[in-house]
């Protein structure tokens, strides 16, 4: 039986998640959204530069190798919460510059496009290894056999060396996924309203600290189990033609 | 037997090497040979292991790059840079789509099914319209005896299965000539047979090829030339009878009673 007291907290604690105010529910969706958005995106940046960066760093002249080193390994040594601060003051703060001394207007980067490239380029540096990992685990010869029939070296990566390094490369890039959509509550720092920083405005602003925070949890946990259940059903797809190796 | 007819010397030259060297960083594995294969040639290359057999066949498409000499495919010498790498990558692309290479360890590509790996370089690279790759897959597979295997994965079928796919997905390319690298080597030797009957029946209907083999009897019966390198040179070479059945080299001789 719930005592008096605590039928009040929980009819409370739904009145402050409703959707409409005065609930905070709304700002809490929103911030969730954002969220998602700031991953997706930062994770496709990611994967774009992760791919270049694998095959830059495996087939690449010796420049392209030198500089992709130094991206790896400068992005993967700075703390995530450094380089945002670096890339979100810094950054804006060199551009308006340079516009301003062309003559031109000041912009106020959103933050949004600043979320999705400062951890793209963070997700960049971590897929690259990632990704080069799965390409060097493909069997050489079945490289060799695409290149000794003639395959030209685009359709090459695009037919056989992308397809068979997927399944290898997927716990790793299922691992940066789930990092991509946590980092997201750093953006916080930048005032950016994410879910983190949502969450922290609907507590400071009711007290209800023990409402917002576990509900915020339940919604990273929410993102978390709906990628790891389509996480699993790509990973059976990339490894479509593999024995198991449980031998089943 | 092959048919005599395939080995005259006024059919046109497939594949000819010439002062062919490589060496792998200060050992010399091949230190210039020469062959010439016509079209209808069965060229069988003998030797023990490390007499540059794999090398010599590696570097007629490139997969090694040789490190002197030079290759001509269809009367075309591709074209090499100083260091002998490939000058021209379209050029050695279409030399590559001529020649079907059949390996050692089959390669076959284990994200697509059987059929998939036929088609892939003619629906994919030669453009060839998908319906037509796909008739003339069914009819390479039934050929080699995998008709009812073009849905399975590779990893689900025997050596000697994925063996005769390999081959199949080289012809499929309709390629000039092929290359076989010691195809039975990686085979139990219950398997082997299968395989060879699907070289023998190439080699019965006048297909150019250049097969690496240990496999002595087998490039006794269906080669029209042997040659036998041994530490990169060719120590002694000619028809199968006279090179089996006369053996003029006293390392010859000492290889085929090793080899049985």
């Amino acid at each position: 039986m719930m005592s008096g007291v605590e039928a009040i907290a929980a009819a409370s604690a739904l009145d402050l998640l409703a959707l409409s105010p005065p609930g905070w529910g709304a700002t809490l969706l929103a911030g969730l959204g954002n969220s998602v958005i700031i991953a997706l995106g930062a994770y496709g940046l990611g994967f774009a530069i992760g791919l270049c960066g694998a095959f830059g760093k495996l087939y690449g002249g010796p420049i392209t190798k030198d500089l992709l080193a130094v991206y790896t390994t400068i992005v993967r040594a700075v703390p995530e919460l450094v380089l945002i601060l670096i890339l979100f003051y810094a950054f804006t703060g060199l551009l308006n510059q340079a516009l301003l001394s062309w003559g031109m207007e000041r912009v106020q980067i959103s933050p949004i496009i600043t979320g999705i490239v400062v951890l793209g380029v963070v997700q960049g540096a971590y897929q690259t290894e990632v990704l080069r990992g799965g390409i060097l685990a493909v069997p050489a010869g079945q490289i060799e056999a695409a290149r000794a029939m003639g395959m030209p070296s685009v359709t090459l990566a695009r037919r056989i060396t992308i397809p068979l390094m997927t399944a290898n490369a997927l716990p790793g890039m299922a691992n940066l996924w789930l990092n991509a959509t946590k980092d997201t509550a750093l953006l916080a720092v930048i005032g950016f309203s994410e879910l983190t920083k949502a969450t922290y405005q609907a507590s400071a602003t009711t007290k209800a600290f023990f409402v917002f925070y576990p509900a915020a949890m339940a919604l990273y946990l929410g993102i978390s189990l709906t990628s790891t259940f389509l996480i699993g059903r790509l990973e059976k797809w990339a490894r479509r033609g593999q024995r198991d190796v449980r031998g089943q | 037997m092959p048919n005599p007819d395939h080995t005259g010397a006024t059919a046109p030259i497939a594949i000819k090497v010439s002062g062919l060297r490589k060496s792998f960083g200060s050992h010399e594995v091949l230190k210039g040979v020469s062959m010439t294969a016509r079209q209808g040639d069965v060229v069988a290359i003998i030797g023990g292991s490390g007499s540059g057999k794999s090398t010599m066949l590696r570097c007629i498409n490139f997969l090694e790059t040789p490190s002197a000499g030079t290759i001509e495919v269809a009367g075309q010498a591709i074209a090499m840079k100083a260091d002998g790498s490939p000058k021209d990558k379209k050029q050695l692309e279409q030399a590559r789509q001529s020649l079907g290479m059949v390996f050692q360890n089959f390669n076959l590509w284990t994200h697509m099914t059987v059929l998939e790996n036929l088609i892939e370089v003619p629906v994919h690279v030669l453009k060839t319209p998908k319906a037509e790759a796909i008739t003339r897959a069914r009819a390479l597979l039934a050929r080699v005896g995998l008709a009812e295997k073009e849905a399975a994965y590779p990893a689900f079928l025997s050596g000697g299965q994925q063996q005769r796919a390999a081959i199949a997905r080289a012809l499929c390319m309709n390629p000039k000539a092929m290359l076989f690298d010691e195809p039975t080597s990686a085979l139990d030797p219950e398997l082997v047979g299968e395989v060879l009957q699907v070289i023998k029946g190439l080699a019965d209907e006048g297909r150019t090829m250049i097969l690496v083999t240990h496999e002595m009897r087998f490039a006794r019966e269906v080669a029209s030339h042997v040659i036998y390198l041994h530490n990169g040179v060719i120590q002694e070479e000619g028809p199968p009878e006279a090179l089996f059945g006369a053996p003029k080299s006293d390392r010859l001789k000492q290889f085929l009673k090793t080899v049985g």
